[in-house]
């Protein structure tokens, strides 16, 4: 009797051959080995997150939303619309309240943040990344004003240009051009606030919340 | 009525005058600046000092000494 | 370690974990904002002055118009002497020591005043002929020539303006009849300026002027610099400004018009040129402005600079943030 056909090996349906160069397998792994899921939206955090100061980051972003979302209406109808009718200068309102919003959050944050030191234990780039995202918003909310199409528009613009030129910079970014700010307003400015503040988030989401300093510890 | 005063007049409170400002040596700033400023550091302080929910829960981890 | 982390004793958390909803947290927060924000501006709005036009300013300043436009022409206005990135001249050039971005990056957005505020916009204007014998005796004469006719022209205007602005009585050589808007200048020596002049003025009231600035070199344009240095060479958009608190020794760059907040965040930009010497510099902007790049970068790098880093844990302001988690670590002690 001849022995039975062995079948081939079954291979398993998730692990098909994959060449090890594969980018798309690294950037997975390497993005998988960061932040697994668990970590990337945990349903913890340590017991010393216990503290209103903490929500002001939330709050932070969650004006940003409100910005974005109010600037997403006002493009829909193009920047003359909120002169024209009262439901533009609904959504204009909001869009100016959600900034005041927006500073006043970060402030906050970065008081508590900084009392806190909140760059120890290696977390250096969260601190790096949240500053720079203070400093981009400011230029952010300047091309904003200047794009007004409105008194105040004219006068900051004939008045800042002054700055800009001093230092050179009013050679290509020239502030009384509408459609060069409007552009940098709803678009380039946007999407480099929003990248600052995703890599900010995800490195606080990697490092976790900042544990408190040892009261016990000499100076660290 | 323009446009401009249909919306301004929509608004409870018409802040559309010349601004008051708080004046201290070379110091100008306006009213409403000063007040947003001053909300600042009033809410942040309060952030702190203010008891933040949750304490039955932390404490019950706390208890249970369980890790993530 | 990782790169940008300082050293520090922190060690990882390795203690209990509660129960955090940051989903449900991140709703609510753009709930609460929202909310918020619809408040704020159901209770106060938001500000819209209308913007100031050539047309008005030519009507309600007629004086002021007449003078910018004469400084135009003769190259003595703001934006005429102002340099990089306008022109060559060196008016409004700034620098800090070795240091002349203005001048390095040259000019990038050429505007020559005469041509661009005066002589251009004239030239289309139909059916004059006095006009057009004006700007054909200019344009052959020969520099200057054009020169002395502007000078001629604009130094009654100046002394006009001065005057007013001391509030002295003004020269009798120069008339205003403010129901018109007309300026007559009564000087010799001018040429075929004052009909220029005169034809400027009119194209400026009947609000040709804007849209001639605008469009001069396209159809579709976005680019207000023109009319905008024109008019910011003029007194009416800082009589305004000054009405609403926006100039800057009255710290304006933090406000806005009416009695909304402005932009409380640039309290320190603004309290810097408000001080010696930055106050009186011709070179106050590019002070300011390297003052508070040096600024910023040490903002940057607050976990990085020695003493900075340890202000929170000299000043315990952190017992207080994190009281519930030392109270309970006593306890368990």
């Amino acid at each position: 009797m001849s022995a039975a056909p062995t079948s081939p090996p079954t291979i398993p349906p998730t692990s098909p051959p994959i060449p090890s160069k594969s980018w798309t397998v690294k950037v997975r792994e390497r993005g998988v080995e960061a932040l697994p899921p668990e970590r990337l939206l945990p349903d913890g955090q340590p017991t010393y997150v216990a503290s209103w100061i903490y929500v002001f980051g939330v709050a932070s972003i969650a004006s940003l939303i409100v910005i974005i979302g109010s600037g997403c209406i006002l493009a829909l109808k193009g920047p003359a619309w909120w002169h024209e009718t009262g439901v533009g200068h609904f959504f204009n309102s909001i869009h100016m309240w959600s900034v005041e919003l927006f500073f006043f959050a970060m402030v906050v944050h970065l008081w508590g943040k900084y009392w806190m030191a909140a760059w120890r234990g290696g977390r250096g780039r969260v601190w790096v990344t949240g500053a720079i995202t203070f400093l981009v918003a400011v230029p952010c909310a300047l091309t904003g004003y200047v794009s007004q199409q409105n008194f105040d528009a004219q006068w900051i613009s004939t008045q800042a240009k002054d700055a800009m030129n001093s230092v050179g910079v009013g050679a290509f970014f020239n502030l009384t051009n509408f459609g060069q700010m409007y552009s940098y307003h709803i678009l380039l400015l946007p999407i480099a606030v929003v990248a600052l503040v995703s890599v900010h988030v995800l490195l606080v989401r990697r490092n976790g919340v900042v544990p408190p300093f040892e009261l016990e510890d000499k100076l660290s | 009525m323009s446009l401009q005063g249909a919306a301004i007049a929509g608004a409870v409170f018409n802040l559309n005058h010349p601004a008051h400002t708080v004046d201290w040596s070379f110091i100008h700033l306006s009213v409403a600046n000063v007040v947003v400023i001053g909300l600042m550091l009033i809410v942040f302080v309060a952030a702190i000092a203010l008891p933040f929910p949750g304490a039955t829960k932390r404490d019950a981890a706390r208890r249970g000494g369980g890790g993530s | 370690m990782s790169f940008l982390g300082p050293k520090d004793h922190t060690k990882p958390w390795k203690g209990p974990y509660a129960p955090y909803d940051l989903v449900k947290e991140l709703c609510i927060a753009v709930g609460v904002i929202t909310l918020l924000a619809v408040l704020l501006t159901v209770l106060l709005s938001s500000p819209d002055d209308k913007p100031s036009t050539i047309a008005q300013w030519s009507h309600e300043l007629p004086a002021d118009f007449a003078t910018t436009a004469a400084e135009e022409l003769n190259e003595t206005s703001g934006t005429a002497e102002y340099g990089p990135p306008y022109n060559h001249s060196s008016g409004s050039v700034q620098h800090f020591f070795f240091l002349h971005p203005q001048r390095w990056l040259g000019v990038s957005h050429p505007i020559n005043t005469a041509e661009d505020y005066v002589v251009k916009p004239l030239e289309t204007i139909p059916y004059d002929p006095a006009l057009r014998s004006a700007l054909t005796e200019y344009k052959a004469a020969p520099t200057t020539q054009k020169k002395e006719w502007s000078e001629a022209y604009a130094k009654p205007l100046v002394e006009y303006s001065e005057a007013v602005e001391e509030k002295k009585t003004p020269p009798s050589t120069v008339s205003v009849d403010t129901s018109t808007g007309t300026v007559t200048v009564k000087t010799s020596g001018a040429g075929p300026v004052p009909t220029m002049m005169a034809s400027l003025q009119s194209l400026a009231q009947s609000g040709g002027l804007e849209g001639n600035l605008v469009s001069s070199s396209r159809f579709f344009q976005t680019d207000y610099t023109k009319p905008l240095l024109f008019m910011a060479d003029g007194g009416l958009l800082g009589e305004r400004a000054e009405g609403q608190h926006l100039l800057g020794e009255q710290w304006g760059l933090m406000n806005e018009t009416g009695s909304y907040p402005g932009q409380p965040w640039l309290w320190l930009y603004a309290l810097w040129y408000q001080v010696e010497p930055m106050k009186n510099s011709p070179n106050a902007d590019i002070q300011v402005l390297l003052i508070m790049g040096v600024l910023s970068l040490a903002f940057i790098c607050i976990p990085f600079i020695p003493g900075i880093n340890r202000i929170p844990r000299w000043i315990p302001l952190y017992k207080a943030i994190w009281r519930e988690h030392y109270r309970a670590q006593r306890r368990l002690t």
